[in-house]
C-alpha cells in the first residue's frame, strides 16, 4: 500500500487550517503547472531552433521570404531569450498580450494563448469549444469506472473463489490487457455501423441537447471505464481481502454488528483510502485515454485538437492543449487530496 | 525479466563488486529457503507458468522473425496488388484474405502480408517496453534508494521530481515531443531515432513509479538491524547502499519490471497508434492499428490481428506478473 501522502501533522482541521492547507495546496498546484509549461514551452519552442529548424518557417510556410520571415519573428518575438518568451506567454493568460512589429499590432485579449498557426485563430477559442467535450468525457469514465469497479471488487472479494469472482477476476485482467483504442474500434464497428444503435456525431457544442452529448458519448463512456474499472476491481479485491482479515473487523462482527454494516461502515471505508491513491496517480493516465479514446471516436475534445495540432506542428494550440491538461490533472488531484480527509478520519490536513 | 536487474548497478560505481550480488538474488530472492519456496509456488501456479511460457514464446518469435517469415510468409514490406480486389482495394476472398499463403490475410490498399507485419511488430513491441523497462528500473532504483536512505532535502528534492513526473500529461507530451524531434539524431537514421526517443521516454515517465516504490523499502529497511551492523561495522555508504540495501530490494523491483513491460507495451502501441511511434513502412501492432482505423468500415478484419497480439503479450506479461508477485509475497496472502 502506498500510504497516505500527507505529512500528517496533527492539529485539529478547524476551518482557518483548512483554508490555509487550501492556499498552499493552490499555490503548489500554479508552480506544478508552470515547470510542466516551461518544459512544454522549451520543447516546442526551443528544440526546433536548437536543431536547425525555424519556427517562423513553421508559422508563415517554406515559401515565404526572408524580410516576411524577420517580421513574424519580431512580431511573436522568436528571437527573445527563453525566459523572456516563457514570461511573455504567461502573462498574456490573465493580461492579454500585443503581437508588435513596429505599427503592424495585434492584440490578442485575455486569456491569450496566442493564434493558431494553422487556422489563425485564437487558440482560447479552440480550448473553450474542446474542453467541455474532454470534461464530460473524463468525468463520466471516471464515475463509471469507480462505481463498476469497487462494486464488483467488493462482490468478488465477499464471494471469493466462487465462479463469479472467477469470471469477474479474468474479465479484469482481460479488460486490464486491452488497448483502448482496440476495444473503441470494436465497440464503433459493433454498436455504430453494425447494429447501428448509437450515432456519433462529429461536432458537439454547448448548445447540443443534452441527448445528443449522452448518445455520442456513452459507447467512450463505457471503453474508457472499462479498462480502468477491470484494474481497480482487482485492486479493490486485493484490499477488500487484505481489511477483512484485520482484527476490527473481528471486533465488529463480535459485538453484533450486521455484515452489511460491517462491510460498508468498517471494511469498505479503509479500503478506500489506497484506491483513491491509485486514482490520484492514475489521473495522468486518465488523460492519456482520453487523447486516445477521443482519437478513435473522432470525438472534437482536446485529445484530438492536440493529435491534430501535432501533425501540423501548431505550436501555440499544442501548447494551450498541454496547459489545461496539466491543470486539469493538478486541480483534480487536490480534490482527490481533500477527499482523503473525507474517507479516513485519521488524516488530517496540515 | 532478469536483464534488468543485471544492469542496475551499472548506475552505481562499484560495477565489478556488486554484480555477484545482484546475480545471487535474482534467481529469486532472498536467502536459499525462500528462493526455493517462491519457485515451487510458481511451478505449482498452471496460469502465471502458462504466462511465461507465451511471453517466451513470444520473444522467441521476435527474435527469429527473419527466419518464420522467410518460412511461413512474404517479406513485410512487399506490396501484394494481386491479392486486392481492382475496384475496391480490398482483400480478395473471406476474412480478410486469409488463405494458406497469407495466414492472417492481407492489409487493403496495399496488399501486405499481415502475417509477416505482426511478427516483425512483435521485434518493436518487445525491444521498446524491454528497453524502457530496464531505464526506467535502473533510474528509478537509483534515485529511489537514495531519496529513501538520505531522507532530508535530498529526498524531498526527489519526492517533489516525482510527484511533477507523475502528473505530467504524459502522452500529449510525448506525442508532441516526437513531432518537433529532428529525423536525424546522434547520428542514428530513420526508425532507428524513433525507437531510441521512444525508449528514452517511455522509460523517463516510467521511473517515478519505480522511484516510489524503492524509496518506501528503503525507508523501512535502513532501520533493520543489518544495516545497523553493516555501519557499525565500519561500511561505507556506497557499502551500505549497493551491497547491503540492493539485495533485499530486487523481489519488489524484479516484480515492479515484470508488471511494467505490458504498460509499456501499451504506452508504445499507443504512441504508434497516435502517428508518434516508429515509421512507416516499419511494422508496429499499434501502427497497424491507426492504418485498420481508417478502413475498417470495409474491412473489418485488418484490426483483428494487430489487436490480438497486443492483448495476448499484454495478458501474458500480466499473468506471469501476478504469478511471481504471489510467489515472492513473503507473506503469501495474496
Amino acid at each position: 500500500m502506498a500510504g497516505t501522502p500527507h505529512k500528517g501533522v496533527p492539529a485539529t482541521a478547524g476551518p482557518r487550517t483548512v483554508l490555509a492547507y487550501l492556499i498552499r495546496r493552490l499555490i503548489a498546484v500554479v508552480i506544478m503547472v508552470l515547470v510542466v509549461l516551461l518544459a512544454t514551452f522549451t520543447v516546442f519552442f526551443m528544440l526546433p531552433k536548437w536543431a536547425g529548424q525555424d519556427i517562423a518557417v513553421l508559422f508563415a510556410g517554406k515559401s515565404s521570404g526572408a524580410e516576411q520571415l524577420a517580421g513574424i519573428r519580431i512580431k511573436l518575438g522568436l528571437d527573445d531569450p527563453l525566459l523572456v518568451q516563457f514570461w511573455d506567454f504567461v502573462k498574456g493568460i490573465p493580461m492579454g498580450r500585443d503581437y508588435a512589429n513596429g505599427a503592424d499590432v495585434t492584440h490578442c485579449p485575455a486569456p491569450c494563448f496566442g493564434y493558431s498557426f494553422r487556422t489563425e485563430a485564437p487558440v482560447w477559442e479552440t480550448l473553450k469549444d474542446a474542453l467541455p467535450v474532454t470534461a464530460a468525457l473524463a468525468a463520466g469514465a471516471c464515475v463509471l469506472w469507480l462505481v463498476a469497479g469497487v462494486a464488483t471488487g467488493v462482490l468478488s472479494a465477499l464471494k471469493r473463489g466462487t465462479i463469479w469472482d472467477r469470471s469477474a477476476m479474468i474479465t479484469a485482467l482481460a479488460g486490464v490487457s486491452l488497448p483502448v483504442f482496440f476495444t473503441g474500434m470494436i465497440a464503433m464497428g459493433l454498436f455504430v455501423h453494425t447494429l447501428g444503435w448509437v450515432h456519433i456525431e462529429d461536432t458537439l457544442t454547448t448548445e447540443d441537447p443534452i441527448n445528443v452529448w449522452f448518445e455520442t458519448l456513452i459507447l467512450p463512456w463505457i471503453v474508457l471505464a472499462f479498462l480502468n474499472a477491470a484494474m481497480y476491481a482487482r485492486l479493490t479485491r486485493a484490499t477488500m481481502l487484505e481489511v477483512l482479515g484485520e482484527d476490527y473487523i473481528r471486533t465488529a462482527r463480535a459485538k453484533g454488528l450486521g455484515e452489511a454494516v460491517v462491510i460498508r461502515r468498517h471494511a469498505l471505508r479503509s479500503a478506500m483510502t489506497p484506491i483513491l491513491t491509485v486514482f490520484g496517480l492514475d489521473l495522468g493516465v486518465l488523460m492519456g485515454g482520453a487523447v486516445l479514446t477521443e482519437s478513435t471516436f473522432n470525438l472534437p475534445g482536446l485529445g484530438l485538437e492536440a493529435v491534430k495540432a501535432i501533425s501540423t506542428k501548431d505550436l501555440p494550440v499544442i501548447l494551450g492543449v498541454t496547459l489545461c491538461a496539466s491543470l486539469a490533472i493538478a486541480l483534480a488531484n487536490l480534490v482527490v487530496d481533500l477527499l482523503y480527509a473525507v474517507i479516513d478520519p485519521r488524516v488530517r490536513l496540515g | 525479466m532478469t536483464a534488468p536487474l543485471h544492469d542496475t548497478p551499472a548506475d552505481a560505481d562499484p560495477t565489478a563488486d556488486v554484480a555477484p550480488a545482484v546475480d545471487a538474488g535474482v534467481k529469486k530472492v532472498e536467502g536459499r529457503s525462500l528462493k526455493q519456496i517462491a519457485w515451487n509456488r510458481l511451478k505449482r501456479d498452471k496460469v502465471a507458468l502458462a504466462g511465461g511460457i507465451t511471453v517466451i514464446v513470444l520473444v522467441l518469435v521476435a527474435v527469429f522473425a527473419p527466419l518464420i517469415v522467410s518460412l511461413l510468409g512474404h517479406p513485410p514490406n512487399e506490396f501484394h496488388q494481386e491479392e486486392l480486389e481492382d475496384l475496391t482495394n480490398l482483400p480478395k476472398g473471406a476474412f480478410g484474405g486469409m488463405s494458406w499463403d497469407f495466414l492472417f490475410g492481407v492489409e487493403p490498399n496495399k496488399g501486405r502480408d499481415i502475417f509477416s507485419r505482426i511478427v516483425y511488430g512483435a521485434r518493436i513491441s518487445l525491444l521498446v517496453a524491454f528497453l524502457a523497462a530496464v531505464v526506467a528500473v535502473v533510474l528509478g532504483t537509483f534515485f529511489g534508494i537514495i531519496a529513501g536512505y538520505f531522507g532530508g532535502w535530498v529526498d524531498a528534492l526527489i519526492s517533489r521530481v516525482m510527484d511533477v513526473l507523475l502528473s505530467f500529461p504524459q502522452l500529449l507530451f510525448v506525442i508532441s515531443l516526437v513531432s518537433v524531434l529532428p529525423d536525424d539524431l546522434l547520428g542514428l537514421t530513420g526508425s532507428g531515432v524513433r525507437i531510441a526517443v521512444l525508449i528514452l521516454v517511455i522509460g523517463f515517465f516510467g521511473w517515478p513509479y519505480v522511484g516510489r516504490i524503492v524509496r518506501g523499502q528503503t525507508l523501512s529497511l535502513r532501520e533493520r538491524e543489518y544495516v545497523e551492523a553493516a555501519r557499525s561495522l565500519g561500511g561505507g555508504q556506497r557499502h551500505i547502499l549497493f551491497r547491503e540495501l540492493l539485495p533485499n530490494l530486487v523481489a519488489p523491483i524484479t516484480v515492479y519490471a515484470t508488471l511494467m513491460i505490458p504498460t509499456n507495451i501499451l504506452t508504445e502501441a499507443a504512441l504508434s497508434f497516435l502517428g508518434a511511434g516508429v515509421r512507416p513502412p516499419t511494422a508496429s501492432w499499434g501502427g497497424m492499428l491507426r492504418d485498420a482505423l481508417a478502413t475498417y468500415e470495409h474491412d473489418p478484419m485488418f484490426m483483428v490481428f494487430p489487436g490480438l497480439a497486443i492483448f495476448v503479450t499484454v495478458l501474458a506479461f500480466n499473468l506471469f506478473g501476478d504469478g511471481l508477485r504471489d510467489a515472492l509475497d513473503p507473506k503469501g496472502t495474496r
